[in-house]
């Protein structure tokens, strides 16, 4: 080509420069695990669902949340959120209310009527589940979505397990959980009431399921012996609130004690409460940080007039009063009894000790394993015997409502495997997304004025059941606080702090994508996103 | 309590972009359909705060102009690094001039204009802190104080970094350079030297003059539009942190200049008619060390003690700032 005198090189633009050759370390984009997903005893993608709510699309958030759970509305009310616990926005101001944005989430999709999506393809194939509780329940939905034909026996006159027998309609309105168990049915799960299996081997034999679950639940109080007059009245607790389901409230008395110090203990007071108790008491043998309730239980409990005495055992009871001795606890933080007695007036008095499996239908099943009361089940929640798996309060664990939930996911997915003859495995788990990965100079402050608003806000939604849960207005504004820690939330940042014009946007929904052409490798995406979805990685030489 | 509804956006306005912003509030460096005045392949070095501003200031002059606008670049990094012959970055009409003389030609350009009676072409001029404070003051004065109608953008990384860091009139106080060694008993830059050419440009009571940073962009798109709107001579100074010259790790870049800010250091605010309009608040004020130690520039300030002395001396010149531009939540302007 003719060029101009004393001319070499073509003219053109700086395009033909290739700067990504001073490139040593490399940007790439990534998806960490937010804590809040990593806590979630459901294994719910939390910062998923809350993606879609900031921009108000509640039905695709709700059905987001919904491939994990198919109980928002109750998990809204009687979860005990550790996910808020881990959120990262905690070390900032305060946490997110993810519990309240699902309590609106669920309740506005039983107002709107929005049905789960329609189940895969059937297999043909059937499974059982004994037990209609959460972990049932969910279980139930989740391979009911699969495809395949699931049918529930349930012991009870109404499904729910636990969350109608054992959790105060205070804390969970009966037609939120009829209306999330009657979606469940709609997606064609048969469920067999007042249908109590006695004999497990017998329905075995049967052959007529090609899997069963078991989420029988640890339905029975379990007792201590306490010394008693002839006309002490002790009740236990489980029980106690079983019998708040049936038609006449059981007769307490004016002055209540309640025996145990856990979540079970604070339901039982404030029941006793509720239902005209003037005193109710909780006697607990250690003290208040020793507790195994919940700090909010016992807090609500407190603000409501329970009373609590610490350190003390029931020695003796009889009509009208009991006889506690007090405990102090040794080094090893073991109660002691002291050898000092005092009386409590009490017209009645409910254990709150824990609660029992009752194991009784699998006495002629061979390979079932239990110990200290419970049933061992692998990773992949099968027991010994192929084909049966088990989950929920009757298996070793924390015994709530949010784990039960998602055992029945997991054990679905690992009976799905099962009955398509694969094997399932969870996948790899994606680095954590910590606090320090973040940029927070990027969120917004909430300012004085908005944080009160926003702790009113918060109150009614997660302390006071009374009240209705959050309106639009603040689901949203909570929504909005997520980080989204650890993905991408499509801020723009790393396509507009580029000075190397290196970052591809490549459109709503789609992301971003480095030009690695151009890209020189200076890092200030990775230092400038604000939530750690960016990691510098060393070039290969 | 009566309700107040509150716009609350997860990030608000300090990210580039935000998918819950309707299109017309989100910046121009967040649209797929931005200018790129800077396009790709340029021979910055890694994380240069330069190149990142003149795409931020140009892109949001070419929004603002309709796309009809000229630019006159003195020598200096920007230049350099950006037409090195026979290759060009800009993808603006774009004309190359002296180290010292772009308001000169930035003033040509608009009286050309001017009398050809293209009035909607508008007319920016560019240059470093040299070009501006030292080798090009004479005609930038001059353009003033004609107030030709050209908006004149300095981009101040605070020394003459393309030559090899030599000290310029926008040096600051302690910091190393090739001429201002770390060496004798008061290392680095002279106390009480250099000149802030944002207050001198007041002085000269011209439309509109304003300060910003590469780290708050909507600030920055925000100043340079405003700018726009008046006709006569303008003025935008903008901090562009330099990790050549200022010894700083390229990825800190953004962060540094987000900390001249929160120290105080560098005052963000905006002026009309030699009067301060409003100042830009510092969200979480910062104590200079920790901005001054990220730099090797300042390295000599650590080491083999902290020289707490000239450290407060640095930090009487940002509470000097704070106190002088009302830059604290609660204080006036």
């Amino acid at each position: 080509m003719e060029r101009p005198f004393a001319i070499t090189l073509e003219v053109g633009s700086s395009r033909h420069n290739k700067t990504g050759t001073w490139r040593v370390e490399r940007p790439v984009y990534v998806d960490r695990l937010p804590p809040c997903n990593d806590a979630c005893p459901a294994g719910e993608n939390i910062q998923g669902w809350l993606y879609h709510a900031e921009s108000g699309d509640y039905e695709s958030a709700w059905r987001k949340l919904m491939e994990d759970n198919p109980l928002p509305a109750v998990m809204g009310r009687v979860c005990y959120h550790p996910c808020q616990t881990a959120c990262n926005r905690g070390k900032l101001d305060e946490e997110v209310g993810i519990n309240s944005v699902e309590h609106f989430l669920g309740d506005l999709a039983l107002d709107k009527g929005w049905m789960p999506e329609t189940a895969a393809a059937d297999t043909g194939r059937t499974a059982l589940i004994i037990g209609a509780g959460p972990s049932g329940l969910s279980a139930a939905y989740h391979l009911r979505r699969l495809g395949h034909t699931v049918t529930i026996y349930e012991a009870g006159a109404n499904p729910g397990g636990m969350m109608r027998y054992g959790i105060p309609k205070y804390r969970l309105p009966r037609e939120v959980l009829d209306g999330e168990i009657r979606r469940i049915e709609a997606m064609g799960v048969e469920i067999v009431l007042n249908h109590k299996v006695n004999d497990l081997a017998a329905v075995l034999a049967e052959k007529r399921f090609d899997a069963v679950f078991l989420a029988i639940g640890a339905e029975i109080g379990k007792r201590a012996y306490v010394p008693a007059g002839e006309s002490a009245r002790i009740l236990d607790a489980v029980s106690f609130l079983h019998s708040m389901e049936g038609q006449a409230p059981p007769l307490l008395g004016r002055r209540v004690a309640i025996y145990g110090g856990g979540n079970t203990a604070m339901d039982a007071a404030r029941t006793a409460k509720r239902l005209g108790a003037t005193d109710a008491v909780v006697v607990y043998r250690r003290t208040r940080d020793r507790m195994p309730a919940h700090d909010f239980e016992v807090e609500e409990a407190v603000e409501e007039g329970v009373e609590m005495r610490w350190l003390s055992t029931v020695k003796h009871a009889d009509a009208g009063k009991l006889l506690l001795e007090k405990m102090t606890l040794d080094e090893k933080g073991m109660p002691t009894p002291t050898g000092e007695f005092e009386e409590l007036e009490a017209d009645s008095l409910i254990l709150a000790l824990g609660q029992e499996v009752d194991l009784e239908l699998l006495r002629n099943v061979d390979g079932v394993v239990a110990t200290d009361g419970v049933v061992q089940v692998d990773r992949n929640m099968m027991t010994g015997v192929p084909g049966l798996f088990a989950g929920g309060d009757m298996v070793p664990g924390e015994r709530t409502v949010t784990v039960g939930i998602g055992h029945g996911k997991l054990a679905a997915r690992n009976i799905d495997a099962w009955l398509r003859g694969t094997s399932f495995s969870k996948g790899g788990r994606p680095e954590l997304a910590d606090f320090d990965l973040l940029n927070t100079w990027y969120y917004s402050d909430a300012p004085q004025t908005v944080r009160a608003k926003l702790d009113v806000a918060r109150r009614r939604s997660t302390f006071d059941e009374v009240v209705q849960g959050l309106d639009e207005s603040n689901a949203l504004f909570e929504a909005r606080r997520c980080l989204s820690c650890g993905n991408c939330f499509e801020c723009d940042n790393c396509y507009g702090v580029c000075p190397d014009n290196s970052v591809i946007k490549l459109g709503p929904g789609l992301r971003y994508e480095f030009d690695y052409d151009y890209c020189k490798g200076c890092g200030i995406c990775a230092q400038e996103c604000p939530c750690g979805a960016i990691k510098m990685v060393p070039e290969s030489i | 309590m009566p309700f107040q509804p509150i716009k609350f956006y997860q990030t608000g306005s300090f990210v580039v972009g935000n998918r819950l912003l309707s299109e017309d509030q989100r910046s121009v460096q967040s649209s797929q359909a931005r200018t790129n005045s800077l396009t790709l392949g340029h021979r910055a070095c890694q994380g240069c705060g330069e190149a990142l501003g003149a795409r931020y200031a140009l892109d949001a002059a070419m929004r603002a102009s309709g796309n009809q606008m000229v630019v006159a670049n003195a020598t200096g990094c920007l230049e350099v690094f950006t037409t090195p012959f026979p290759e060009t970055s800009w993808q603006i009409p774009w004309i190359h001039s002296l180290f010292g003389n772009s308001a000169a030609v930035g003033t040509g350009i608009a009286a050309a204009l001017r009398s050809k009676g293209k009035q909607d072409i508008r007319v920016v001029a560019q240059a470093g802190d040299g070009g501006t404070v030292d080798i090009g003051f004479g005609p930038l004065s001059g353009m003033f104080e004609r107030n030709d109608d050209v908006l004149f953008i300095c981009y101040d990384n605070e020394a003459y970094m393309n030559t090899g860091v030599q000290r310029s009139g926008a040096t600051p106080p302690a910091a190393r350079t090739a001429t201002t060694d770390a060496v004798g008993p008061h290392p680095g830059e002279d106390f009480g030297k250099g000149k802030n050419l944002p207050l001198i440009a007041m002085a000269h009571e011209i439309p509109y003059v304003a300060t910003a940073t590469v780290a708050e962009l909507r600030d920055l798109e925000y100043k340079v539009e405003k700018a726009m709107s008046f006709h006569g001579a303008r003025y935008i100074h903008v901090l562009v942190p330099c990790p050549l010259g200022w010894g700083s790790a390229p990825s800190d870049t953004i962060r540094l200049s987000r900390m001249a800010k929160e120290t105080g250091l560098f005052p963000v605010f905006e002026a009309e008619g030699g009067e301060v309009t409003s100042v830009s608040k510092i969200r979480h004020r910062l104590p200079v060390e920790e901005y001054l130690r990220p730099q090797r520039r300042y390295q000599h300030l650590f080491r083999p003690q902290p020289d707490t002395q000239t450290i407060g001396r640095i930090q009487a010149i940002a509470d000097k700032n704070i106190s002088r531009f009302g830059l604290l939540n609660g204080e006036p302007k």
